[in-house]
């Protein structure tokens, strides 16, 4: 974990309410796609907890959608202005378990994780599915950004509006692959998990104190014993996963 | 020179700095990021007899300049503190630890304690009586000074060490549970724990916390904390550990005027990890500019306005 600050470069939106920020600052901290970071906001007690979407050694991309006040509060920021960060928090994806062919799952804001984990899986050489789950058409974000990388990309819309009518789980019955990687909300990584044939990890998202393991306000019961949120996870391997209801 | 050493007591320490209970873990969290040898102690997570997995999430909910918590004392346990989390605890800090100690019955603050005492590296134990009294009908220890003074006397009689009493100032009239524990054998008093808060979500009509209530603390609640350190401080002769809302130097000399003669910093660790590291380098210049040499010289030293 480090603690630094970062500028923005950019801040631009994606879709009505999904932003892209790019930062510039010390990333030395990240290991590993699937970490998050926190982020300070002026007059908010608080920090942020956000996904790591991508980055390098001197750029750090998130994808936020506004929800509340912190979040619109980050959609106001100009590029140049200066943003205090936790950097290299929670464990990340395990990538050396992959398979040959894994498949990546993300819903929503649960998408941006999966893009620097794509772009390492492909790097390593892996045949990578990615399945975006969106809502509706006009939520949709970063198709074009995961078929840059070459993977194979498929598009789901509840609706039918774009892509595949269902969810983020339904191509995977005509789907071949060793092994699954998704982030989503709550009753998508349920039916993930029981939709999945193969092993997998699954990221998962809880209110935080700190982010960075002192307070035990992000803990959960696992399989495998009590685990915090921020420090153990927030990715878990599907086998020590224990469903609240 | 200023000088920053104050005696907790009967034990020294290098300035009056410490992370409150539950917001620094066992301190090696933290040690990864700086040296922790550079406070003057930190009392680490309130422990209980038996492990405990504390309440359902959500447990947090943010508040304006503060949060509400309600982790529910989440702990691996006595026994298994003694056995593993003290001996990484002593790999990174090397002065003597404050062990924070809860219970749900006289006999289990007992119990915890008087294995705790026989650590060597624990220098005092601080005894938070905010926990439900199982045994009394469910209202907290801290609520009254008969029961905070009966946990007083049974810890007194099982250990050696000093002994602070840590209240709830969720409480009518904090002063007369202060002299209880004091009449009781308390060695100090700490204060204050947080205060009972409440979030609603709109959107869900839902409370935020799953536990529905909690532990509000944070800069919000200084001023509560200011006025409740001086009426006990100003009301009993053992020392008073003072917090709540501590969050820069400056806040650390209030509390000290206001009678407090050691700092509790709780929350401000969790936001900016490296709140007490430096709290404690600025308290020099802090210091200079208010004309302060010595801190010790100041520990209830508020002047009150003449009476007209
Ligand atoms: C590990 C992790 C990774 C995340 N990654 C992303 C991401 O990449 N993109 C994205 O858009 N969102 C992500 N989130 C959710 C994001 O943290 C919340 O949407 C954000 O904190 C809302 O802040 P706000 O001030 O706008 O909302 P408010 O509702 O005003 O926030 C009030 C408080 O609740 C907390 N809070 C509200 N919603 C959530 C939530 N869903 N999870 C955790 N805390 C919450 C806030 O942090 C704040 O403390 C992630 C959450 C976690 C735990
Ligand atoms: C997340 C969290 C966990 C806490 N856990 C404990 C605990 O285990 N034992 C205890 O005596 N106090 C506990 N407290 C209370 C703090 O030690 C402190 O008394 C209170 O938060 C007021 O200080 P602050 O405003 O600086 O946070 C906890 C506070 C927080 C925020
Ligand atoms: S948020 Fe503090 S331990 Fe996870």
């Amino acid at each position: 974990m480090k603690q630094s600050i970062f500028t923005i470069v950019r801040n631009d939106a994606l879709t009505d309410c999904v932003y892209k920020m790019i930062l510039s600052g010390d990333t030395s901290a990240i290991t590993a796609p699937g970490q998050f970071v926190n982020i300070a906001l002026e007059g908010k007690f608080l920090r942020r907890p956000i996904s790591v979407c991508d980055y390098d050694d001197t750029t750090l991309t998130i994808i936020y959608k506004v929800v509340g006040k912190g979040t619109a509060q980050m959609k106001a920021m100009e590029p140049g202005e200066k943003l205090d960060i936790l950097t290299g928090l929670g464990n990340g994806y395990d990538l050396s378990v992959s398979g040959d062919k894994p498949v990546l799952l993300g819903g929503g804001v649960g998408v941006p994780p999966m893009y620097n984990l794509a772009k390492k899986l492909t790097a390593m050489g892996k045949k990578v599915t990615v399945i975006l789950g969106f809502n509706t058409k006009s939520e949709i974000f970063y198709e074009d950004e995961f078929r840059a990388l070459g993977c194979d990309v498929i598009v789901a819309t509840a609706d039918g509006s774009y892509g595949v009518k269902g969810f983020a789980t339904t191509p995977l019955a005509d789907l071949d692959y060793t092994y699954f990687y998704t982030c989503g909300p709550e009753p998508m990584l349920k039916a993930v998990y029981k939709a999945t044939a193969t092993s997998g990890q699954m990221s998962f998202e809880e209110r935080m104190g700190c982010g960075f393991g002192a307070c035990m306000g992000c803990s959960c019961k696992t399989l495998t014993g009590y685990k915090r949120i921020c420090k153990d996870g927030p990715v878990m391997r599907k086998e020590e996963i224990l469903w609240n209801s | 020179m200023e000088q920053l050493n104050v005696n907790l007591c009967g034990i020294e320490l290098d300035n009056p700095v410490i992370p409150a209970s539950g917001t620094f873990g066992y301190g090696y969290e933290f040690a990864e990021l700086y040296d922790v040898n550079c406070l003057g102690t930190f009392s680490f997570k309130g422990t209980t007899k038996d492990a405990r997995f504390g309440n359902p999430t959500p447990r947090i909910a943010e508040c304006t300049a503060g949060m509400i918590n309600a982790v529910g004392l989440q702990n691996p346990g006595v026994d298994r503190v003694i056995s593993h989390e003290l001996p990484k605890l002593k790999q990174c800090f090397h002065k003597p630890v404050m062990a924070n100690v809860s219970g749900f019955s006289v006999e289990d603050y007992a119990y915890t304690c008087e294995k705790l005492d026989k650590e060597e590296q624990v220098g005092w134990l601080e005894v938070n009586v905010s926990c439900p009294n199982v045994h009394g009908g469910g209202m907290s220890f801290g609520t009254s000074p008969e029961a905070a003074a009966e946990v007083t006397r049974a810890v007194k009689a099982v250990t050696t060490k000093p002994v602070i009493i840590k209240l709830s100032p969720n409480v009518t009239d904090i002063v007369s549970i202060a002299k209880a524990c004091e009449a009781a054998g308390a060695d100090g008093i700490s204060l204050i724990n947080t205060m009972l808060g409440m979030r609603i979500d709109l959107n869900r009509r839902r409370p935020v916390i799953a536990n529905t209530m909690g532990g509000f603390s944070g800069s919000a609640i200084f001023p509560v904390a200011v006025r409740m350190v001086y009426q006990v401080a100003h009301a009993v002769k053992i020392p008073v550990v003072g917090m709540g809302g501590v969050s820069s130097a400056e806040d650390v000399i209030e509390m000290m005027m206001a009678g407090a003669t050691a700092v509790e910093v709780g929350a401000a660790n969790l936001v900016n990890p490296y709140a007490c590291r430096d709290i404690i380098n600025d308290l020099p210049g802090v210091m200079e500019k208010y004309r302060i040499n010595n801190l010790k010289e100041i520990i209830g030293g508020v002047q009150l306005w003449e009476k007209m």
